[in-house]
């Protein structure tokens, strides 16, 4: 009887296992995502740095601006510039041809970006960018090498070099990165400027989330009151079984 | 004159008696509550591993439920599927709730029908007179197969694009025939819309009927015989003096209240994923599936979903692709014969020889180790241990009718322990 229910549980948690595991070598982004002002930054962020190239098409403004706490004035006033309606979703205004004509792909759509790609690894593509003069855009990506995106947050965090260590037996190995100008923000600063921005890419890859959990716990105790009085039920059925 | 309470009740109960009785000149109404629910008896010593089979049913009802209202708003077309999955998710009132409850109920449904599976190897529910009901069984397990199979390209994710390509490649091997066939399957060179409307056909349509028609089939093959149980002894061979059997309580009030507190346990799991871990950590919903299908991408690193990598393990053991399939064929369709190649006439594991209970046992730990094999980059290491355990995974099969002779069994009581 009680294997019977370890066996079950087992089957749920084999599965869940790796729930908490992240990806090697990445430094964990640490969001916190019922922080609403980190999101309000992160949406602030996001409409500046990425919707010019990266749409966010499922999404829609008014939704945002409703789970953001937001009212549709703040919203119009800051997050909209290009004559959009609050019901739209967000689209971005460069065209595909043209994208691919500049960068040599288009820029995918951010939408569902933190569930595809994770946390972890947004949070690392953003900060590891550097110089490589070699490159179209002047720089490369130490988690993405090759990547078509240009560094857009330079200004903030200014633009640094990767240094590599070259090793006879496993050829080059990168190093760390060191500033070579500084930007506007220091390097803490920079990280919480990323980390609103991941929040943020967290929140509209699944813009239920906050309140499927609140519901969850809610769901979880009706059934455990309903499991006391089925069970009361079963006891009282079952007395005369001997 | 005044009616009491009293009087409107009694009137109201002849009401329905004569309702009732209207119906049963018609239809075996009573008839069928009676011989399925209040004098159907099963054992009353029946333990946890008794519950799967409940909660396997409840899932299936689930599945078709909120299959339903997913069909409502998904479009199983190449140009919408996988935007119509996020306007569930999004924009569609609760479409979020209906979607995880459906994506959660299926790698459930696995679960439940494998620890159910494994309920009747440990109780010898296959063996005479139940081998229809196992054999019946089986029959459902590859029906749910194909329905997952399915189901899972409708997302339109590139894992679910990549997944079906990866197997319905597999049907390529098949000499002679392969190529056609495979095309055969997709209706297309590739996996296209094409594909994806057929896939979305049997999904909702041919393969649950064929599902719900199964398990109708399951339960009154298994009505007629009676439900085995831990002692695994026939009940029916004891009756009172009423003509009953005297270590069976009737299904109905006894068994459905018992169950109705199994299926509350099940779902306050099952909600711990829905609400908590819907993607279990990228195992029932991938990581890569929320990229849309891409058909000049393959995504990093192709598995099958959890529940077909045990399977998916032996496939990779051998180096030859038809010798793979073929035992990977070989791997699904092998319970099917268990009650012929189990010679031992005790059915319970309780009054099994060790030799049984080893067997079993290694059996369990070489299919929850191809499971994870199967997810694993076929390294080196891997592929070793995948030839280990499909071994050992055939070996309980194939050897079965030798070391089940030679059984030394423990005396079986003639009445259940409770």
């Amino acid at each position: 009887m009680r294997n019977a229910v370890f066996a079950f549980v087992l089957g749920f948690g084999l599965a869940g296992a790796a729930v908490a595991q992240h990806e090697a070598g990445l430094a964990p982004a640490n969001i916190n995502p019922s922080n609403t002002a980190s999101l309000q930054r992160g949406a602030k962020y996001f409409v500046n740095y990425c919707l010019g190239c990266h749409s966010a098409k499922y999404v829609r403004y008014n939704r945002l601006a409703q789970d953001l706490q937001l009212t549709e004035q703040q919203l119009v006033d800051n997050l909209m510039f290009t004559g959009e309606r609050p019901f739209d979703t967000m689209a971005n205004a460069m065209r595909p041809e043209d994208s691919v004509r500049w960068f040599g792909t288009s820029p995918p759509d951010l939408s569902l970006i933190a569930r595809s790609r994770g946390n972890d690894y947004i949070f690392n593509f953003l900060r590891s960018f550097y110089v490589a003069p070699d490159r179209p855009t002047g720089v490369n990506n130490t988690v993405l090498p090759g990547t078509a995106m240009p560094h857009v947050l330079w200004e903030l965090q200014g633009t640094q070099r990767a240094v590599f260590t070259t090793d006879p037996e496993h050829g080059e190995a990168f190093e760390g990165f060191e500033m070579a100008r500084p930007g506007q923000l220091s390097a803490d600063e920079f990280d919480e400027v990323v980390r609103d921005i991941v929040s943020f890419l967290d929140y509209i890859g699944e813009p239920i989330k906050r309140e499927r959990q609140q519901l969850g716990i809610r769901v979880i105790g009706f059934l455990l009151v309903f499991l006391l009085i089925a069970y009361m039920l079963k006891k009282e059925i079952w007395k005369d079984v001997k | 004159m005044a009616s009491t309470e009293a009087d409107v009740f009694d009137r109201l109960g002849r009401g329905f008696r004569a309702l009732g009785a209207w119906i049963d000149d018609r239809f075996p109404m009573t008839k069928l509550i009676k011989e399925h629910a209040t004098e159907y008896y099963a054992s009353k010593n029946f333990n946890v591993w008794y519950g799967f089979g409940i909660i396997a049913t409840f899932v299936l009802v689930l599945q078709l439920v909120t299959g339903i209202f997913l069909t409502m708003n998904y479009k199983p077309s190449a140009d919408d599927a996988f935007a119509s999955v996020e306007y569930i998710m999004r924009d569609v009132d609760w479409g979020w709730l209906i979607r995880y409850l459906h994506s959660t109920g299926a790698s459930a449904f696995f679960i439940v029908v494998y620890l159910h599976m494994f309920r009747g190897l440990l109780y010898g529910s296959y063996k005479k007179p139940r081998e229809l009901v196992w054999i019946i069984g089986m029959f459902i397990y590859l029906c749910l197969m194909a329905e997952a199979f399915f189901g899972y390209l409708l997302p339109w994710g590139n894992m679910s694009y990549w997944g079906a390509q990866v197997i319905v490649s597999l049907f390529g091997a098949v000499p002679f025939i392969g190529n056609d066939l495979a095309e055969w399957i997709r209706g297309d060179f590739y996996i296209s819309d094409i594909t994806l409307n057929r896939f979305f056909a049997f999904h909702v349509i041919a393969v649950p009927l064929m599902l719900v028609l199964l398990v109708v089939v399951h339960i009154m093959a298994l009505h007629e015989v009676g439900s085995n149980n831990p002692d695994g002894i026939e009940i029916k061979e004891h009756k009172g003096p009423n003509g009953k059997p005297i270590d069976g309580v009737a299904f109905h009030p006894y068994h459905t209240s018992k169950d109705l507190v199994i299926v509350i346990v099940f779902l306050i799991l099952f909600s711990a994923v829905v609400f908590f871990a819907p993607d279990m950590g990228g195992y029932f919903l991938e990581h890569a599936n929320f990229e849309p299908a891409n058909p000049l991408q393959t995504p990093e690193h192709i598995a099958p979903v959890w529940y077909f990598t045990p399977f998916y393990a032996m496939l990779r053991a051998v180096p030859n692709k038809l010798l793979g399939v073929f035992l990977m064929g070989a791997g699904v369709l092998l319970p099917f014969f268990l009650p012929w190649l189990d010679r031992c006439r005790v059915k319970s594991i309780r009054y099994r020889s060790w030799i049984y209970k080893l067997a079993l046992g290694l059996f369990a730990v070489s299919f929850i180790a191809l499971g994870y094999l199967g997810l694993q980059f076929p390294s080196d290491p891997v592929v070793f241990f995948c030839r280990v355990f499909t071994t050992l995974y055939f070996a309980f099969f194939l050897l079965m009718p030798f070391y089940t002779r030679i059984e030394k069994t423990k005396p079986v009581p003639t009445r259940v322990t409770p």
